[in-house]
């Protein structure tokens, strides 16, 4: 009899107790900061500035170091890069008249950046690639024929240069992904 | 009190020749338009966007802020949308009863508003047997609820409609018991009888009466909850089981009145609360307010807006924190604890009455130390686990 009394108010007072305890844990949630991020206006920079550096979000074609190798379309497993490059029997340079990606077809494997002997076609962190219609998710990068990039043993217009660097040290992060995350950690 | 003021107006010949009982008729619709349409359906409307924006912050988040400034217009447009809806009626289902029940669960909400004070002068009818009449009102709800889940012709819906009849039925027996150890003490039914016999201090509120008062706070607090269909008790609308229980098959304006019914419910139920045990519409003196008769019942009705609305925003703290009870659960907790302990408090608070009919100061002082002891207690707790987390505080509700 005296252990079942026993039970009894000691339940009440674990029941009081716990909801008691429960109710402080939920109170001091109230009163912190919320941890949500309202993408994609109310963020204090944007998201994909925060992203990691070798995020794979829509491709992007620098057609200045372009070498017109069609490395990345063979690599392609899906077809979603189509590249025309045609020799100039005048000039004797290789011209590029077409290069489109089909960002509606891309899946994002990476395939085609790592073969690219500038880092020409390279991923970006932009990944807000939804559109109206099909047609304007193909992407064409070239307007009007250009000449593809002829490497040099050492590049000297100012132009290109910041642009190849930028292209060699997407290859680099490729090859050492370990050693640059080291890297941007220190 | 609205009887009174229609007799002071028709004594001073504002309606001309016409017949009192019609002079009533049109007294009430406008009184009764009055509280719903400048009270009620915008408490209601306004409790749901405060219920989404505390229960958000509980949960690291923000809640709804898009609509209108901090998405204050969020239940205007939740409601406008509800409206706009098609209402589905299932072809097994019996129509009329269908149609039927969301009105009966409207009126067993709104009808406890007739009784409810809002301050000293503004009550629509102070009943003598006021706090009676809440209850029997509040109940039937239950009555609206049945036939929903039974109209519907859904096993989710009849589950949920015979659980809550189930659930009400049991609590209202511990409800009532700790109601009335409160009527002991008054010896009144009446709401404005109640609240007059308090003070605006702690110490003379009927929450600290006696130890039996005390404790009946908690266990009508309980039953309540469970009366208006809350978490932890919200059983008859089990979303992990029940679909949605008895609403299950509702939709469009229907479905907007039980969820005004179940929003403003919370208001009713900590009214009433605030009421009984927690002093309600009286304030503190301020010299110069209270000096004039308006100055002093907005003051007042203030203090019961916002010691009621403290209640609401508690019933959402709890339902953001406690899991929900299981059926047999449920019914321990009333038929084993809650039912013993409220006979025990009934007549021990008869007993007190009889040894101290004016009251025991010392008690009264005591118990208030008491509360507001576990008060500092409890926020002695909320500051350990805001320091072991170590969690940014903020205190600002904006986002």
């Amino acid at each position: 009899m005296a252990g079942v009394l026993n039970t009894y108010f000691r339940n009440i007072f674990d029941t009081a107790a716990t909801v008691f305890e429960g109710m402080a844990v939920t109170c001091s949630h109230f009163v912190r900061k919320p941890t949500t991020i309202q993408y994609p206006d109310r963020t204090d920079v944007r998201v994909q500035d925060t992203l990691p550096y070798r995020y794979r979000g829509i491709l992007e074609v620098d057609l200045d170091i372009c070498t017109g190798c069609l490395a990345c379309e063979r690599a392609c497993p899906i077809d979603c890069i189509v590249i025309d490059a045609k020799k100039d029997k005048a000039t004797r340079q290789m011209m590029l008249n077409r290069f489109d990606i089909d960002i509606a077809k891309c899946m994002y494997c990476g395939l085609c950046s790592e073969p690219c002997p500038t880092g020409s076609i390279h991923h970006t962190p932009e990944f807000e690639g939804a559109d109206y219609s099909l047609e304007s998710m193909l992407r064409r990068f070239v307007k009007e024929p250009v000449a593809a990039y002829k490497p040099k043993k050492v590049e000297d217009d100012p132009k290109i240069l910041p642009v190849l660097e930028r292209g060699m040290r997407y290859l680099d992060e490729f090859a050492n992904p370990d050693e640059e995350e080291k890297g941007a950690e220190a | 009190m609205l009887q009174q003021f229609l007799d002071s107006l028709i004594a001073d010949g504002v309606f001309g020749g016409l017949p009192r009982d019609i002079v009533y008729l049109i007294g009430m619709a406008a009184a009764g338009a009055l509280v719903v349409f400048g009270f009620v359906l915008n408490v209601a409307g306004v409790t749901t966007f405060v219920e989404r924006r505390v229960w958000a912050r509980i949960q690291s988040r923000v809640g709804p802020n898009r609509v209108g400034p901090q998405g204050i217009l969020q239940w205007l447009a939740d409601g406008i949308k509800l409206l706009m809806k098609e209402e589905v009626i299932p072809f097994a289902a019996d129509a009329r009863l269908f149609k039927l029940a969301p009105f009966i669960v409207t009126i067993g909400f709104i009808a406890a508003f007739v009784a409810m004070p809002f301050s000293s002068v503004l009550i629509v009818a102070d009943l003598n047997l006021g706090i009676l009449y809440i209850t029997a009102m509040t109940s039937l709800v239950v009555v609206g609820i049945m036939v929903a889940g039974w109209a519907s012709n859904n096993k989710w819906s009849l589950i949920g409609g015979i659980r809550a009849a189930a659930q009400i039925v049991s609590y209202e027996i511990p409800a009532a018991l700790s109601i009335f150890t409160v009527i002991l003490v008054t010896g009144t039914l009446s709401m404005q009888g109640i609240i007059q016999q308090q003070g605006w201090g702690p110490w003379d509120w009927f929450i600290f009466h006696s130890p039996f008062t005390f404790v009946g706070f908690f266990i009508t607090f309980i039953s309540l909850l469970a009366e208006g269909n809350r978490t932890p008790f919200d059983l008859p609308e089990a979303e992990s089981e029940l679909v949605a229980g008895f609403v299950t098959e509702y939709s469009g304006a229907r479905y907007l009145f039980f969820f005004l019914v179940e929003w403003g419910n919370l208001y009713v139920i900590s009214a009433i609360l605030v009421t009984l045990f927690l002093g309600g519409w009286q304030a503190p003196p301020i010299p110069v307010i209270s000096d004039s008769a308006v100055g002093r019942n907005v003051l007042e009705f203030l203090t019961f807006f916002l010691k009621s609305y403290f209640g609401v925003v508690l019933m959402m703290w709890i339902r953001a924190t406690l899991p929900r009870t299981r059926v047999d659960q449920l019914m321990t907790t009333c038929w084993k604890y809650l039912l013993p302990i409220a006979f025990f408090n009934f007549m021990g608070t008869a007993l007190w009455v009889l040894v101290f009919p004016e009251g025991f100061r010392f008690a009264e002082i005591l118990l208030t130390a008491v509360g507001f002891g576990l008060l500092g207690y409890f926020a002695y707790r909320v500051a350990f686990h805001l320091r072991r987390s170590g969690a940014q505080i903020t205190l600002s509700p904006l986002s």
